[in-house]
């Protein structure tokens, strides 16, 4: 079965830097990091301690306020460092890799036959379950919800992002067998997004496919979820990553939880723009080198959405793509003038970069302006393909009213999907912060 | 480029954080990023950001102005000059009315920018580019022979009550340049209407007519000129309001460039014409009422129509914000403009004040617009409820 989404409004941002399409082995990094924080909301229990043996899947840390959702470690090795910040936060675990990655032995199962408290409770014994977010608030699911409905996308469309299409291609098999793991989770359907351009993943089993097309951010969950069932409040829609799914078909497959993980490298300032194949919380350096982080950004994630990262840190869990392009800590003179600096990619017709619209842009990282009252409108409408209004939105979330929040579709709405709005907004406020702050007064106050 | 900048950091020291001026800040960083564009990086958020920012935008609408003050200024003094001798030159007019009117622009910059430099000290906000297009827009409403400081009361009173009491700028009800006009047509009512004000020193040379077109339909004399004469703008009228083409030249900038919303002109001409005809039709029972009977096209381009749908009724702050709230918002602006012309003839021009009443009504508009978008949410729960039972 499959259905087509058309997304119209939108932004395409072409810029330099893409990651070319060949797969290499990445060096093995000598030293692998699981980053609780990346984990939004998740308070870590510690099983280990500094200095214990791990093997790859074994359980680390669990979560604090509920302990059925494990995080395991995605190596073989020995804990050298638990590394804390304030107020004794765990910041990362850092683990020593052994040559070679010994697994702890979860055994084979057989979806088909299995019965789906058997299959959830193997995806969550073995941290699996660490894969799986909740909209609304984008955060990790509860495994007691029963949500309505998974939602896998294939098709990233953020600038420079990796192409999982092309990281699944030697892991159909397992993408197809986690696909029908998660068919269990779930009383509804199982959707898979898919680039309508392009696919080779369009005669998936056993899941509603969504063609996509359309510009950024059409790959985006949030418009999927829009366009086959609206979210309402109280409901719960999971949603877990291309490569994730891999993972979690592997682990029924063999019975290991075995965390590979593709890394696209791409970005101006990237040295090797290519895809690199490596485990869950690489070193950044082993991937890019050795960029000087103050005159180059290091991104966990796409540029919209990524987490500033220094040479000597971890890439986030989640994270497919890791970019690297210039810092912009420079001055322009006069640069406030309408039409000059076109070179610089404007969605606002005040700079003349709409007539290229081919054209791949250099970018950095310069704010372009400074932070103003919001001014300016129509133009958060123009790049938001979901059903609400942005900046009626965001003002709720900045007084907090949560009424007003719940009335204007906070429910249906996480930070990327307003991280366009970031990028276009004259005022340079920060969208997906506020919708952030937002989300969690509504799970203090709502839950 | 350099040297400048090093200059620049230099001068800058003493206000930077923890030095002696600390609290002057803002207004040294105002002009500074008048120079160039910060230095500053993403620090959370998208790690990139789009090339515009307020101060682009602003400036666009200042670039959209210029025609419009340009033939203004020639206008102001050719006006004059063409009552009181045969043949006026370009250079000579441009000359007569620069002398009037350029220092009502430097009068309203310098008032209203020191007024939003205090309170950006005041507050520790960094300075809001709003004010230089406001700044602008006050002179131009005014008719040219307006004392000084009337304008520059005029100006604080509209900074003042009109937007800092409000929260400043982005927080406004009302438009601050129709404000400021606002309160000089009511508090000083012989310097802002009548028949001497809009040709300038017109009451002291004899035999000049100095009226605009709409006090003259509202008093029911002959107009002496015609739809072209309203359209080109050679006709006595506040400063920059009388040229529907230079008006029109700044619409199509700010049409093509975004800024300006193209729905809220389109729909406030339309609504214009709209009223305007239905009056038409309806004035062959009123033979004597002259601006009803005043075709509905030359409504259009004569007063301050055009201007204030251009410039004014799409101030982006005190306009409404939805889509669909812009095509309401504008078309009842120019409905109730032209149905005040007619209606009332106090206040032979209506513009301002339909812009003002719609500045008000703009939230209630949005709300019922975002009401619709909240129903249908609504609905959708009811119909989930409806299933689960």
């Amino acid at each position: 079965m499959s259905k087509d989404i058309k997304v119209k409004k939108g932004l395409d941002l072409r810029f330099k830097g893409e990651a070319e399409k060949t797969l290499v082995d990445a060096p093995r990094s000598k030293t692998f990091a699981i980053k609780p924080p990346d984990f939004h909301g998740v308070v870590p229990k510690l099983v280990l301690r500094e200095g214990a043996k791990v093997q790859a899947g074994e359980v680390l840390f669990y979560s604090k306020y509920n302990d059925a959702v494990k995080f395991s470690s995605p190596v073989s090795g020995t804990i050298t460092e638990i590394l804390r910040g304030a107020k004794r936060r765990v910041l990362e675990i850092i683990i020593e890799a052994d040559a070679a990655n010994s697994y702890k032995e979860y055994g084979v199962m057989n979806v088909d036959s299995a019965d789906a408290e058997a299959v959830k409770a193997r995806i969550y014994e073995s941290g699996c379950g660490a894969f799986i977010k909740q909209r609304p608030y984008d955060i990790l699911a509860d495994p007691d919800d029963a949500p309505k409905a998974i939602y896998v996308s294939t098709h990233n469309t953020a600038p420079l992002a990796a192409n999982a299409e092309f990281i699944l291609e030697d892991q159909q098999a397992e993408f197809q067998e986690g696909l029908k793991a998660l068919k269990k989770l779930t009383a509804g359907k199982v959707y898979v997004a898919v680039n309508k351009k392009s696919s080779k993943l369009k005669d998936l089993q056993g899941v509603e496919v969504l063609q996509v097309s359309g510009p950024h951010p059409a790959g985006n969950v949030g418009v999927h979820v829009q366009e086959t069932e609206p979210m309402n409040m109280g409901e719960r829609v999971w949603v877990v990553g291309p490569e994730d799914v891999a993972i979690i078909g592997r682990l029924f497959l063999t019975g290991k939880y075995d965390a590979k993980r593709t890394i696209a490298v791409a970005g101006a300032d990237a040295k090797e723009k290519k895809y690199f194949r490596t485990y869950i919380g690489a070193k950044v350096s082993d991937l890019v080198g050795n960029v000087n982080d103050t005159e180059s950004r290091i991104i966990s994630g796409d540029m919209l959405t990524g987490l500033k990262l220094t040479n000597k840190q971890y890439v986030s869990f989640f994270d497919n793509t890791v970019t690297v392009i210039p810092e912009g800590n420079n001055y322009r003179m006069f640069g406030w003038l309408p039409f000059t600096y076109n070179n610089i990619h404007s969605m606002s017709k005040t700079s003349l970069s709409w007539m290229f619209p081919n054209k791949k842009y250099d970018v950095n990282t310069n704010l372009n302006g400074e932070e103003r009252a919001l001014v300016v409108t129509g133009e958060m409408e123009e790049v938001m393909p979901l059903n609400v209004y942005p900046m009626q939105l965001l003002k709720a979330c900045m007084t907090g009213n949560i009424e007003k929040m719940e009335n204007l579709g906070i429910y249906e709405v996480i930070p990327e999907d307003f991280a366009l709005v970031d990028y276009v907004n004259t005022s340079k406020i920060e969208a997906q912060e506020i919708i952030r702050l937002g989300l969690d007064l509504m799970i203090t106050e709502v839950g | 480029m350099k040297w400048i900048r090093q200059r620049l950091d230099q001068i800058k020291e003493p206000f930077s954080k923890g030095n002696k001026y600390e609290k002057f800040a803002p207004a040294i960083n105002a002009l500074d990023t008048f120079l160039f564009v910060p230095n500053h990086t993403t620090q959370k958020g998208a790690h990139v950001r789009d090339a515009v920012d307020l101060k682009r935008v602003m400036i666009t609408v200042v670039v959209a102005l210029i025609p419009a003050l340009i033939f203004g200024i020639w206008n102001a003094g050719y006006q004059y000059l063409s009552q009181i001798q045969e043949q006026v030159g370009f250079w000579e007019a441009m000359g007569e009315g620069a002398i009037s009117v350029l220092p009502m622009v430097v009068v309203s910059y310098a008032v209203g920018l020191g007024i939003e430099f205090a309170f950006a000290i005041f507050r520790g906000h960094e300075v809001n580019e709003g004010y230089l297009v406001t700044g602008l827009l006050i002179p131009m409403v005014m008719p040219v022979g307006i004392p000084l400081w009337m304008v520059a009361i005029s100006v604080v009173f509209a900074v003042l009550i009109g937007k800092e009491a409000f929260g400043g700028t982005g927080m406004n009800i009302l438009n601050p340049a129709l404000t400021a006009r606002a309160f000089a047509f009511f508090a000083y009512p012989t310097y802002m209407s009548g028949n001497t004000v809009w040709v300038s020193e017109a009451g002291e040379v004899d035999g000049v007519s100095g009226e605009t077109i709409l006090g003259k339909l509202a008093a029911g004399t002959d107009v002496p000129y015609n739809t072209m004469d309203m359209f080109s703008g050679i006709i006595p009228g506040s400063i920059a309001e009388t040229s529907t083409i230079c008006i029109l030249a700044g619409a199509l900038l700010l049409i093509l460039t975004k800024v300006g919303s193209w729905r809220i002109i389109v729909s406030g001409f339309i609504g214009a014409a709209v009223m305007a005809f239905i009056f038409n039709l309806l004035g062959a029972s009123y033979p004597n009422n002259d601006l009803m009977n005043f075709p509905w096209y030359n409504h259009l381009v004569i007063g301050g129509l055009a201007f204030g749908i251009v410039f004014m009724a799409t101030d982006p702050v005190s306009a409404a914000q939805t889509y669909r709230g812009k095509w309401i918002y504008g078309f009842l602006i120019g409905l109730f403009a032209v149905m005040i012309r007619v209606f009332n003839p106090a206040y032979p021009e209506g513009i301002m004040l339909a812009i003002l009443l719609m500045n008000v009504f703009a939230p209630t508009i949005d709300h019922y617009v975002i009401e619709g978008n909240i129903k249908k949410r609504k609905k959708r729960v009811k119909a989930q409820v409806k299933t689960a039972v």
